[in-house]
């Protein structure tokens, strides 16, 4: 089925959805559809009910960290230097926000395609971190989202019970994402080479050779 | 306030909810049990013998395989999808190696293929047997069954160990292929097994399946409707166990399926024995495909020349790739970005999405069925937690 | 007495023995194992029970669902974070005198999950271990031969003096803290009466950040 017609047919039905195809260049070829958050309550009810595409099953949900990058940019900038008016190029850095990604897997078990893709994403990684929740179009969402939240700190709107699932409940950090630090807790290896050394090295450092 | 009604960590008492004499009892089901299947613990509310709420906590074997996988290369994570589902390592090997494989467009010989398959039918005889050994267990039939099951699993793993040198955690599979070939007189003794293999199965089934205990214990407990299995994403002989015809081996034909001829075995009521009689007859399906891969396995190669083992760097992107695994839809979620480790690794755990509607299923059964439709739901810690 | 002098009169029909060889004996010979698995180990575990490897030849196939019950306990898997203290008290609830084998690679060091930040890094950091048997998982000959190794063990304790086990030593511990979920590990992350960190000088003068001696 072709993501294409698919994306026309929800833009027909669902009005004033925004929807955008995610493009995947590897052998794959399974593209995605980037679904915005007021309308994805709608999208996902009308993949699940219309006759023709039936997508009743939602197979795989899952979270994905993409942290802010280091933006490297040149900047003309224009400078008094030895009293004369002149154009320097600098190198400026600016951050980037990042965001958090939930993406579906649906398929269909009552007329047996798929997959469809959906993705939805927050705008950043720290604060506006909510996403609507899909449990109330498919249940096999529930416990895949609640992973989510307790692995990588999406905040789902409208689930019905998001608690932390895998890590116990007064743990206070998310995991998965790729800033994670974990408790220092070195253990000596015989032969300590390339991560292992440069963990013990700082485990030494910091605690003064014990 | 009486001292039964202080609270402790496992034990609460607190007023029924019909206003009634009676009081609700809450336990702590696990995560040391003996028949929870491993680590893994239930708060139940009681009302008499009656449950009222159930709340599954899971866990307790979060090994982190997914954030280690971040840190490995993609062969490096192949020996970590053994102590997924650690009953069935060659079924998560296909799934990891079948996933990796549409990453970076990678073809399957064909003598490797039927090899796949070989391993993966026998991966799931030897799991079918296991669960209904403890179904049994749990069900109190201490011994026997479970005894009778080992005793054939064992069989099985004589073969994967030597096929692979270890009978547990085989790592077999390789991207674009499989790691070892059939030592001489494997596959005459693999035929040994598995044409003796039916005879078991009517043994297995002259013991249990008309045993008046175990239908008692089983039909009607445990009901899992048609809707709410699709709904909830239940996969496996679960699903098909409520009457849905949905076998990935069919609907995506990956590897080589669609030259075998086999059925897919159906329930009707969903119960508890219904899942244990499909899996009975899966096995007896399973039984045909082996004996078609044994007949027709081809001479040949059994891994793709093109492929690069050491330095494998898929192109940036992102596939899902989805095997039917002996307890349901088992995929891998790979994000590459152009290096040597993936940039995101996700396991779909079928144990983990088929424990969602153990709480609908037990609503109203007695306490003691929660170990019964518990253990035939055939789950794996491993998977559950990853 | 004197071991020719004992086997003698065993040839003669008369049985000596002393109260130590007695109570050995018979504590080596009932080793009743916890009901309790927690990984992949613990099929092994059920496997070494079952028909082929029969671990009832050596007077353990008792499994006790109870810690009260059993002298024994197989840590056979990952123990992870969020387990760790139910493993600790499940120890703690057993009777002396009771036993640890340490089943397979993560139950020693946390194994190949050893840089989760869910694992442990070995039992060992809590509870006192007798037996460790290396694996992932050990074979169920390797489970049979921890149980033999445990076996002589005990078989050679001294029941008096230094030395003696612990069950007979008043000052020794029996029960050991158990650790709190903290806000990002446990708490403590070992217990330093059990533990404590190899103290390996590893070289790191080595080589400096440059590369150079």
């Amino acid at each position: 089925m072709n993501l294409e017609t698919i994306k026309s047919e929800i833009e027909a039905n669902v009005p004033g959805c925004r929807l955008e195809i995610v493009p995947n260049n590897s052998p794959s070829g399974q593209h995605s559809l980037l679904i915005d958050h007021e309308h994805a309550l709608f999208v996902a009810s009308f993949l699940r009910d219309a006759a023709h595409l039936r997508f009743d099953y939602c197979s795989n949900v899952t979270g994905i960290d993409w942290p802010g990058k280091e933006i490297t940019e040149k900047v003309k900038i224009k400078k008094i230097l030895d009293g004369v008016e002149q154009e320097v190029e600098e190198i400026q850095k600016t951050q980037s926000a990042g965001h958090l990604e939930a993406v579906y897997h649906l398929y269909s078990m009552e007329k047996k395609h798929g997959p469809v893709i959906l993705r939805m994403r927050t705008e950043d990684r720290a604060v506006r971190i909510h996403l609507p929740s899909l449990t109330p179009i498919w249940r096999s969402a529930e416990f895949q989202e609640r992973e989510i939240f307790d692995l990588y700190g999406i905040v789902f709107d409208g689930h019905p019970d998001l608690r932390r699932i895998l890590m116990w409940d007064g743990f206070e950090d998310h995991p998965m994402r790729r800033d994670y630090v974990e408790p220092d807790d070195y253990e000596y290896e015989p032969t300590p080479h390339d991560a292992v050394l440069q963990k013990a090295k700082q485990h030494l450092n910091e605690t003064g050779g014990r | 306030m009486s001292a039964t009604t202080a609270a402790t960590a496992h034990f609460t008492l607190k007023p029924s909810t019909d206003g009634g004499e009676g009081q609700l009892l809450e336990v702590s089901m696990g995560p040391q049990h003996p028949s929870t299947h491993g680590v893994f613990r239930m708060d139940v509310a009681l009302d008499g013998e009656r449950v009222v709420k159930l709340k599954p906590v899971f866990g307790y074997l979060h090994r982190n395989h997914e954030k280690i996988a971040e840190t490995e290369t993609y062969l490096g994570s192949m020996p970590y999808t053994d102590r997924l589902d650690y009953l069935c390592s060659i079924t998560n090997n296909w799934a990891y190696a079948l996933a990796v494989e549409k990453l970076a467009g990678i073809q399957v010989p064909e003598r490797a293929e039927y090899l796949r398959v070989i391993t993966g039918e026998l991966t799931r005889l030897q799991n079918h047997t296991s669960v209904i050994g403890f179904l049994l267990q749990d069900m109190g039939a201490s011994g026997t069954p479970l005894m009778y099951a080992f005793r054939e699993r064992e069989k099985v793993l004589d073969l994967f160990e030597s096929l692979t040198g270890s009978r547990m955690m085989c790592n077999y599979m390789r991207f674009g292929g499989c790691r070892a070939d059939m030592p001489a007189g494997w596959l005459q003794q693999a035929q040994k097994v598995v044409e003796a293999f039916p005879r078991f199965l009517d043994e297995f089934e002259r013991l249990l399946s008309g045993n008046e205990i175990l239908m008692a214990r089983t039909q009607g407990v445990g009901v899992l409707s048609k809707e709410l299995a699709v709904d909830a994403g239940i996969t496996g002989p679960m699903l098909r166990g409520s009457g849905v015809n949905y076998d990935i081996r069919k609907v995506d034909k990956y590897g080589i399926y669609e030259r075998f001829s086999f059925k897919v075995p159906l329930g009707e009521h969903g119960d508890v024995y219904d899942r244990y009689m499909v899996r009975l007859l899966e096995m007896r399906e399973s039984v045909k495909i082996l004996q078609q891969a044994i007949r027709d396995i081809p001479p040949g190669p059994i891994m793709d020349a093109k492929t690069k083992i050491r330095g494998f760097r898929p192109k940036a992107g992102e596939a899902y790739g989805r095997t039917e695994s002996p307890k349901g839809e088992l995929g891998f979620y790979l994000i590459s970005d152009g290096s040597p480790n993936p940039y995101r690794y996700r396991v779909r755990p079928p144990s983990l999405i088929n424990l969602t509607v153990l709480e609908d299923m037990c609503l109203g059964q007695n306490v003691a069925d929660i170990v019964v439709i518990l253990g035939s739901i055939d789950f794996i810690l491993g998977e559950v937690d990853r | 007495m004197d071991e020719k002098l004992k086997v003698e009169l065993g040839k003669q029909g008369i049985f000596t023995t002393t109260l130590q060889e007695l109570y050995n004996w018979g504590r080596k010979n009932s080793l009743w194992p916890l009901n309790f698995g927690l990984a992949c180990c613990a099929i092994e575990m059920i496997a070494t029970t079952m028909a082929r490897y029969d671990l009832a030849r050596f007077g353990a196939e008792v499994f006790r669902p109870s810690p009260r019950q059993a002298d024994l306990m197989i840590v056979a898997g990952t123990i992870t974070k969020k387990m760790a203290p139910q493993v600790v008290r499940l120890y703690n609830q057993m009777a002396e005198p009771k036993y640890v084998i340490s089943m397979g690679a993560c139950a020693i060091s946390g194994g190949p999950f050893k840089q989760g930040y869910n694992v442990l890094k070995g039992i060992d950091r809590y509870i006192p271990v007798d037996v460790h048997i290396p694996g992932c998982p050990p074979r169920p000959e390797a489970l049979i031969d921890a149980f033999i190794t445990l076996q002589k063990q005990i078989d050679e304790q001294q029941l008096t003096g230094i030395g003696r086990p612990r069950h007979l030593d008043p000052d020794a511990p029996s029960e050991f803290i158990v650790p709190q979920f903290g806000a990002h590990d446990l708490e403590p992350p070992q217990n330093p009466d059990v533990w404590h960190p190899p103290l390996v000088n590893i070289s790191l003068a080595g080589k400096n950040e440059s590369g150079n001696d």
